[in-house]
């Protein structure tokens, strides 16, 4: 993990009031949140024909299946090689073993392109070595079938971060970008394509033509990279992969995440200054996206001012969702929890959060839960595991996972997003029973 | 190493949380890597529960191994029984920490916790979900229940029994405790004690002073139950309460051991008239798969044959405990048993078999779903939507009404369809319409599967496959128009069976004549 450092933020618009360098509040204890693998769920439906294929328990199937609900019936491309008894008292070789799944996968579903052999925490603990299967296997199955390995543990990786490792692991087999090279930009965090379009048309219409993206929808458009790449980070979790790009010369451009209007607007600046854009012709293009997102939010701004809210960690979105909230809504966050802090990329969100709200990082689940409590926000933003007991003692909640499921970056989504925070207080509201 | 992507069980320490949550007063300390808490939200979301399960995960993370694990657990141990204050605690691991070997039994007997604290072996590489279950309620009871404590003298009060096996996240547990309880009180038979659901440490303890005990339940309470026999000398009904006829038996064989008149119990089951009834007529000898937990099955297969009138064609449970008592209930029938927990196996029987009704779990609705074929669930593992709101047992009198509400509905979308596809030529009617109780819009089946399985789509005569696939097989042009006519739902039988037939009768080519000749040669 890279160190966390506190920069002074390049925001120039709104005063920094303190948030990003106030202290954060570090806790141990249990953690109620998922592990990497979870990440499959939505980068199996991005990258068409890649398969995931966990090597671990059975716990690992069970959380993939009740994570991935009726997905599971639709042939997906994701499974798991339950490690057996056989296997830990070496009656069988694991390596021989998982040579015969392999095969019989690949034999079965001929269209797969990628395999990625995912690390579990029961893999990880026995020591199998999954990237020396990975290009002994790469070896037996190329040129049809590339094959990598990264870890989506609970005790490596929390929830994103799976996306996180899984993205990193696809960084060595960029193609290279050549020194001459034109520059180019990169849109880097798996979006719904439905965003990713927007976005595309957004660069285009701002004379940058080249954009690429990281993951692709199809393996075999591995976007390249070099010196003259220059990359946004589209989610707050792709520490790793930023650093594996950044080793490859490509260049961060540092900005605040896509969420609502000014994180929409702040994110396409960034690029737009890198490639030279002029600031009038900037505010032209996006002026209409602007307005229609500043006009969608709106609709909540009554349901949603001057309430408070707590993020409970999950996914690492809070920081950027809880400054969307209280600047362009105007709700009050009280303590946004998240998983893992890296203040260098979240700089300028961190920078717009009122100085009253608390950071923390990581967490001790039951004194976390007597801090809400106390403060008896009208939100509280945490897992399923939490959101009905919560309700049954009278509090109001929003379910986490959706954030990451749902298409919420961008201008035209932003009303969408600010929906569904405002959502479960009108219902709070309608209900009489 | 097994290639799963569907599994009908948890890990067995998933079991052990469904004794802990249906429990009062039980703590579970789960030593597990952070992430293994995505079993809480089966809990609060498929069984809607409004509290979090007792259950307190160390979360160790990778930083954590070889160092301070142990520690971890002691001190997750001490805040859970600070915090909680609960009558027992469980303790054990996950099929991590199953492989780091710290040792949560001895960790756990150090602290010298002032309650008693059962420390649970739970193989995780070998064992799943329902043995996790029924091990740890043994152990629960076993440590716990006061050996000294038997029934206090008949004379003067009325019977007193244990119902045994229910626990969090069963399938309709919760109504058919409230069945059972109301069809023993008519017999003037008290519950002593419900156990796991509900109970608490208190309760377990004084076990032993039913006079006897009823297994709802087997996958979950059988090991109990044994004990309890060998410890107290309880005896146990078996019998279980699933379907009309069952629940007589059932009946009959707790009056036996009560000493009570069997008369007395009150039935108030429609399910005998609405089956003899002669809109039911057209269930006769439908031919219905059927797949579940063990139990469960059996008691389906019995209702199903007995009590709807329908032939039952395919059999199979997927815990391999039960799969003794399958094999025996299989011969009942005269078929192969299918036990297995690959649901593909599944899939393909079903799919050789092409029954009219499957009757299975939450897998054998989608795999009915993509096969075209009605279904009805009569088994964990279930989806959200069978843990209704509503009163809905499966056992006792009410439950037989329930069943046969259940299974019979999607049959009747079948009729309803049929009439549709009888006025084909309709232009309001076409195949594309789709099923009505499969919703609009479902997915084509997969390719790779077995081609044998037609989806309908947007054409109102869709080739039944691609024109040189049938011809390769035989058909002959006008053969193959003529099998469209045949409504969907029973079109793959009569393709296969022609097939057959042609096969049989070493004919070249399937013409008109050998589709109707393969008619009446299978006919019922």
């Amino acid at each position: 993990m890279t160190a966390a450092v506190a920069l002074s933020p390049h925001s120039d618009s709104v005063p920094a009031n303190g948030a990003d360098c106030a202290p954060v509040l570090r806790e141990r204890g249990q953690r109620e949140v998922f592990c990497g693998l979870t990440g499959i769920i939505w980068l199996h439906r991005k990258v068409q024909d890649a398969f995931f294929l966990v090597v671990g328990s059975r716990t690992c199937a069970h959380l993939l299946q009740s994570a991935a609900g009726v997905m599971v019936f639709a042939e997906p491309r994701f499974g798991t090689a339950i490690i057996e008894e056989r296997d830990l008292a070496g009656m069988a070789d694991c390596n021989e073993e998982l040579d015969r799944v392999v095969d019989r996968l690949l034999t079965r579903r001929p269209d797969i392109k990628m395999l990625f052999l995912v690390g579990s925490c029961p893999s990880e603990v026995i020591k199998l070595d999954l990237s020396r299967a990975a290009q002994r296997l790469s070896g037996k199955h190329s040129p049809n079938v590339r094959i990598l390995n990264y870890s989506g543990s609970g005790i490596e990786t929390t929830f994103t971060e799976g996306e996180d490792a899984c993205l990193a692991a696809l960084v060595p087999e960029l193609p290279a970008l050549p020194a001459d090279a034109p520059q180019e930009l990169m849109i880097v965090g798996a979006l719904p394509d439905v965003v990713e379009d927007q976005f595309v048309r957004i660069f285009r219409e701002l004379g940058i033509k080249t954009v690429r993206s990281l993951p692709a929808r199809k393996s075999a458009d591995l976007p390249p990279v070099g010196a003259n790449t220059r990359f946004l980070l589209a989610q707050p979790f792709l520490g790793e992969t930023a650093r594996c790009l950044e080793d490859r010369g490509a260049v961060r451009l540092d900005a605040m995440f896509p969420f609502g209007a000014e994180g929409t607007a702040n994110w396409l600046h960034a690029a737009a200054m890198a490639f030279g854009i002029d600031e009038a012709e900037f505010q032209r293009v996006i002026a209409p996206g602007k307005a229609r997102a500043i006009r969608a939010i709106e609709h909540c701004r009554a349901q949603l001012s001057g309430k408070t809210i707590f993020f409970m960690p999950d996914s690492q979105l809070e920081v950027p969702l809880a400054r969307f909230l209280s600047q362009e809504l105007g709700m009050t966050p009280v303590e946004v929890g998240t998983p893992y802090l890296h203040r260098r990329h979240l700089a300028q969100d961190l920078a717009l959060l009122p100085a009253t709200t608390v950071i923390s990082e990581g967490q001790d689940v039951d004194k976390q839960l007597d801090r809400v409590r106390a403060a008896r926000p009208d939100i509280t933003v945490c897992g399923l595991g939490l959101a009905n007991p919560l309700e049954a003692e009278g509090l109001t909640t929003k379910w986490a996972i959706e954030l990451v499921f749902s298409p919420i970056h961008g201008f035209d989504q932003a009303g969408d997003l600010a929906e569904l925070f405002a959502r479960p207080l009108r219902r709070r509201d309608v209900l009489k029973v | 190493m097994q290639l799963t992507v569907w599994t009908y069980e948890g890990p067995p320490h998933v079991g052990a949380m469904r004794i802990a949550t249906a429990m009062e007063g039980v703590h579970y300390v789960l030593h597990a890597p952070q992430g293994d808490t995505y079993a809480d939200l089966l809990f609060t979301m498929i069984e809607r529960r409004n509290k979090r399960p007792p259950v307190t995960y160390t979360t160790f993370q990778a930083r954590d191994l070889g160092t301070d694990t142990a520690e971890l657990f002691q001190s997750a141990a001490r805040d859970a029984y600070a915090r909680y204050q609960p009558q027992a605690m469980l303790v054990g691991a996950s099929c991590t920490a199953e492989l780091i070997q710290d040792d949560p039994a001895g960790l756990a007997e150090a602290m010298r916790l002032p309650i008693p604290v059962v420390a649970l072996e739970l193989p995780s590489y070998q064992r799943k979900e329902n043995w996790g279950a029924a091990e740890t309620f043994y152990q629960l009871v076993r440590a716990i229940a006061d050996k000294e404590v038997r029934p206090s003298p008949r004379e003067g009060r009325r019977p007193r029994v244990n119902l045994l096996g229910p626990t969090a996240l069963g399938f309709r547990h919760r109504d058919d405790i409230i069945e059972i309880t109301r069809l023993l009180d008519s017999m003037g038979i008290d519950i002593h004690l419900v156990a796991p659901l509900g109970a608490c440490p208190a309760d377990i303890k004084q076990i032993g002073a039913a006079d006897f005990n009823i297994l709802l339940y087997p996958e979950i309470g059988d090991t109990t139950a044994r004990w309890l026999e060998k410890t107290f000398g309880q005896k146990t009904v078996r019998t279980i309460p699933i379907g009309h006829g069952a629940t007589r038996d059932f009946v009959n064989e707790v009056a036996a051991l009560a000493g009570v008149d069997p008369a007395c119990a009150l039935d108030r089951s429609n399910m005998p008239w609405w089956s003899r009834s002669v809109d039911s007529t057209y269930l006769t000898a439908k031919r219905v798969f059927i797949f579940g937990d063990a139990s469960h099955a059996i008691a389906a297969a019995r209702v199903a044959r007995d009590e709807l009138g329908f032939e039952v064609v395919g059999l199979g449970c997927y815990n391999r405990e039960f799969a003794r008592e399958l094999r025996e209930a299989a011969k009942l029938y005269g078929i192969e048993p299918l036990i297995t927990d690959d649901y593909l196996e599944v899939e393909d029987a079903i799919a050789a078999l092409q029954p009219e009704l499957v009757l299975g779990t939450q897998m054998e609705r989608h795999i009915a779903k993509r096969l075209r074929i009605p279904c009805a669930v009569i088994s964990a593992p279930v989806h959200v939507q069978d843990f209704p709101a509503r009163y809905s047992p499966q056992m006792g009198f009410e439950g037989a009404n329930v069943l046969f509400d259940t299974w019979v509905h999607p049959l009747v979308m079948g009729l309803e369809e049929h009439l549709l596809t009888m006025f084909r030529e309709d232009f309001e009617f076409s195949d594309s319409a789709g099923a009505s109780h499969l919703g609009h819009g479902h997915a084509a089946p997969a390719q790779n599967h077995d081609a044998d399985v037609q989806a309908v789509d947007e054409s109102t005569l869709q080739p039944v496959a691609e024109p040189e696939v049938m011809a390769a097989r035989g058909w002959s042009a006008e053969a193959e128009k003529e099998l469209l006519k045949i409504p969907f739902f029973v079109r793959g039988k009569a393709r296969r069976n022609t097939e057959r037939y042609a096969t049989e009768q070493g004919l070249a080519t399937i013409t008109l004549d050998t589709l109707y000749d393969a008619k009446a040669r299978y006919a019922r």
